[in-house]
């Protein structure tokens, strides 16, 4: 007998569990353009949930949409499972914090923040409090009197961040929030993100360049490619078993050989590339025909490199020459020049302290490359 | 090959010639500013600065009967003495007379409404105008401008053939059987009204569109994403966004209305007492050059005092906010 699963911290795998936002084969064409091409999304309560993709890929038209500033051009959107399509934005239980700010350049930064409550008809005093914590959480109290033009860019978007929370809604949009802010105050933001959301029980959706960030927010990650998702999953899911190149590529950096099924047995495919000369053998089993042209991607922190041939060398070796070191203090970079000009990134954390200035592997010195067989991924688009 | 004595005289050379295009570019630079800023300057000290010295100068003399038909302010009596003589008696006559006054504020009364309602009907085109498709603003914009490609002087007459007893208004409206008699429009103050709005509405309008087409409409998302609903977003974002815009506008239609001359006198008869008439009578029927400068004088200062307390209260609240 199973024991029953505990999904409060991953709603999505609960079958029970009714999203809070329900996206259903939502486009968006602008003319002839497709912006957002039939897509689909479940976002639960409570989530703080990332649209991560390229610039252009449709994250801000998506967001415009859940807003509601944008009509869908085919598809539902539900929010708490009310239809959204001939909500006003006005009456949309949602607050954005937009990309280009967007404050009011005729008010000061205390009525920026104050705008949204003055619309819902707060009490003044309330008004007074509510504003005065918020800008003091994003730290612009000496600021509070400024017009936007007198503010710095960072400040700027502190005042977006601030006037979008203050309402405190049940869905906060934010497009690219934290992008001008420097690292502390990012990484202090971010924090401040994730404990607003615990506290308050929002759902976030939050546009990002930035993976590093996304791995770090959020629960569930979206990455979108020309309007669709390519993936959709937890930080772990994304960055451990992409499904395609795109999302490989996108996420952290990654190793992508392009080669043949040669053999195909129960639990393990061994894949050979051509071009570096190659053979993977992967410790797993897959419904797949051999002969199938796939791509191997493999992550530069799970390639070993050393100067002695490993012990079982056929499969998953590749002798090479280091082209370029790269030191990080913490960890090295290394480009290694493999089979022709094929050049294969690696990267290895210095656990030793070396006795003297040189480092244990050399500029142009001949090393072995090598990866456990669980390590690459097979992906077949 | 050369050798490297060679180079070093080249080398100098070149430093030389480009020392001396340097310095002549920007010697030229240099005039380039002064020229610049020189024009606009030259302009406006001989059309703008040297008539109104003229104008004042006339306004603080009598009048005779001479040609021109003034006395000179500055008279050189014989040995070289000065003779300076200052009449301030056009300025007290302007002010006692309540011919003047009246008129005076009549015309403020009739600029200040036509600026209102030109207001009232400029903001919504100009509006309709940014808002519309590329293709459709170039036309709209282009139908703004289109009445200034014909006199004005004849614009005012086709209206006089619209209003007149029997123009074209009375005419049709009763052909249609909706009045018996025709309804007098031509030479009432509802006719300057006509005239002045329909003239001026132009000057409203490019303002106000070029001041809209420069509003970010984000702004407008996110005051509704703050749950203002469309007339608040209005009120509190749009209006005050465009103020520059409903200032710009507002000011080029009051100045010239409150001095307008021909749409009072054709369209409104001898019905409508505008400053403008009066400063024509002034001068041409009553040949009395130093009380109609005064009159001119007077409405300057009426229309540029108010403007320079703005301009300083605004520079002002720019400076401390
Ligand atoms: N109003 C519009 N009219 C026409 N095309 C538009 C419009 N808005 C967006 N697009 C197009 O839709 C595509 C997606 O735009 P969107 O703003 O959603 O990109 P994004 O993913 O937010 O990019 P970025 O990361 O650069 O902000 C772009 O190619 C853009 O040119
Ligand atoms: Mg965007």
């Amino acid at each position: 007998m199973a024991e029953a699963l505990d999904y409060t911290d991953r709603p999505w795998l609960d079958p029970e569990a009714e999203p809070f936002i329900k996206v259903q084969s939502v486009s968006k064409h602008f003319g002839d353009f497709t912006a957002v091409d039939s897509v689909d999304l479940d976002i639960y309560k409570g989530e703080l949930f990332c649209l991560l993709g390229g610039s252009g890929c449709g994250k801000s038209t998506l967001l415009r949409m859940l807003a509601g500033f944008e009509t869908p051009s085919s598809g539902t959107i539900l929010i708490d499972g009310q239809n959204m399509n001939d909500v006003p934005p006005y009456e949309r239980p949602v607050n954005m914090m937009f990309q280009s700010y967007a404050l009011f350049p005729h008010m000061t930064v205390w009525n920026n923040v104050a705008y949204g409550l003055r619309r819902d008809k707060v009490p003044k005093s309330e008004i007074q409090q509510r504003v005065d914590e918020m800008i003091s959480m994003v730290e612009l109290d000496q600021f509070a009197k400024r017009k936007p033009h007198q503010l710095s860019g960072g400040q700027k978007q502190r005042v977006a961040l601030a006037r979008a929370l203050v309402k405190q809604p049940k869905v906060l949009l934010l497009d690219e929030p934290l992008g001008a802010l420097d690292k502390r105050l990012r990484e202090q933001t971010q924090y401040e993100l994730m404990n607003i959301q615990e506290q308050l029980g929002v759902t976030f959706i939050v546009v990002t360049h930035d993976q590093e960030e996304a791995m770090t927010l959020s629960t569930r990650i979206a990455v979108m490619d020309t309007g669709r998702f390519q993936q959709i999953g937890t930080p772990t899911e994304i960055y451990e078993f992409p499904n395609s190149r795109v999302v490989a590529n996108f996420i952290g950096n990654a190793n992508m050989f392009e080669g043949r099924i040669i053999e195909n047995g129960p639990d393990h495919v061994i894949v050979e590339s051509n071009d570096p000369k190659c053979e993977f053998f992967v410790d797993h089993g897959m419904s797949i025909q051999e002969g199938t042209k796939v791509w191997v991607a493999l992550r530069p922190e799970k390639v070993r490199i050393s100067k002695e041939s490993p012990a079982n060398s056929s499969a998953n070796t590749i002798r090479g020459m280091v082209h370029d070191i790269g030191y990080l203090g913490g960890t090295s970079t290394y480009r290694v020049q493999v089979d022709g000009d094929h050049m294969i990134e690696i990267t290895s954390p210095n656990m030793m302290r070396p006795r003297d200035a040189s480092p244990p592997i050399d500029w142009d010195e001949e090393v072995y490359l090598s990866w456990d067989a669980s390590s690459s991924v097979v992906l077949t688009k | 090959m050369s050798t490297p004595a060679e180079e070093v005289v080249a080398i100098g050379e070149a430093t030389l010639k480009d020392r001396i295009l340097n310095r002549l570019t920007r010697l030229l630079q240099d005039q380039w500013k002064l020229l610049v800023l020189g024009i606009p300057y030259a302009w406006l000290l001989l059309f703008f600065l040297a008539p109104f010295f003229f104008v004042l100068k006339i306004s603080l003399a009598e009048t005779t009967i001479a040609s021109p038909p003034y006395t000179p302010l500055v008279e050189w009596v014989d040995e070289g003495i000065m003779h300076v003589r200052v009449v301030i008696d056009n300025y007290a006559y302007l002010w006692e007379d309540d011919l003047y006054v009246n008129t005076y504020l009549n015309s403020l009364v009739i600029s200040v409404t036509s600026t209102i309602l030109c207001l009232l009907l400029g903001y919504p085109i100009a509006y309709a105008i940014v808002r519309s498709s590329h293709t459709v603003k170039h036309i709209l914009l282009l139908l703004i401008i289109l009445p200034f490609w014909t006199s004005f002087l004849l614009r005012v007459y086709a209206w006089m053939g619209l209003l007149a007893d029997q123009g074209t208004i009375n005419d049709l409206l009763i052909a249609l059987g909706i009045i018996d008699e025709p309804i007098r429009m031509l030479y009432t103050t509802f006719a300057v009204y006509v005239g002045i709005v329909y003239t001026y509405v132009p000057f409203m309008i490019l303002p106000l569109y070029a001041n809209m087409e420069k509003l970010d409409w984000e702004l407008l998302e996110a005051a509704a994403d703050l749950g203002a609903k469309p007339m608040t977003t209005f009120f509190t974002i749009t209006l005050p966004a465009t103020s520059p815009g409903i200032l710009a506008g507002s000011l080029l239609v009051f100045i010239p209305a409150t001095g307008e001359y021909v749409i009072p006198d054709l369209l409104g008869g001898g019905n409508v007492l505008m400053i403008g008439r009066v400063l024509y009578n002034e001068f041409n029927a009553n040949i009395d050059w130093p009380v109609a400068s005064a009159v001119a004088i007077a409405l300057l200062l009426l229309l540029v005092l108010p403007m320079m307390l703005y301009q300083h209260i605004q520079a002002k609240e720019t400076e401390n906010p």
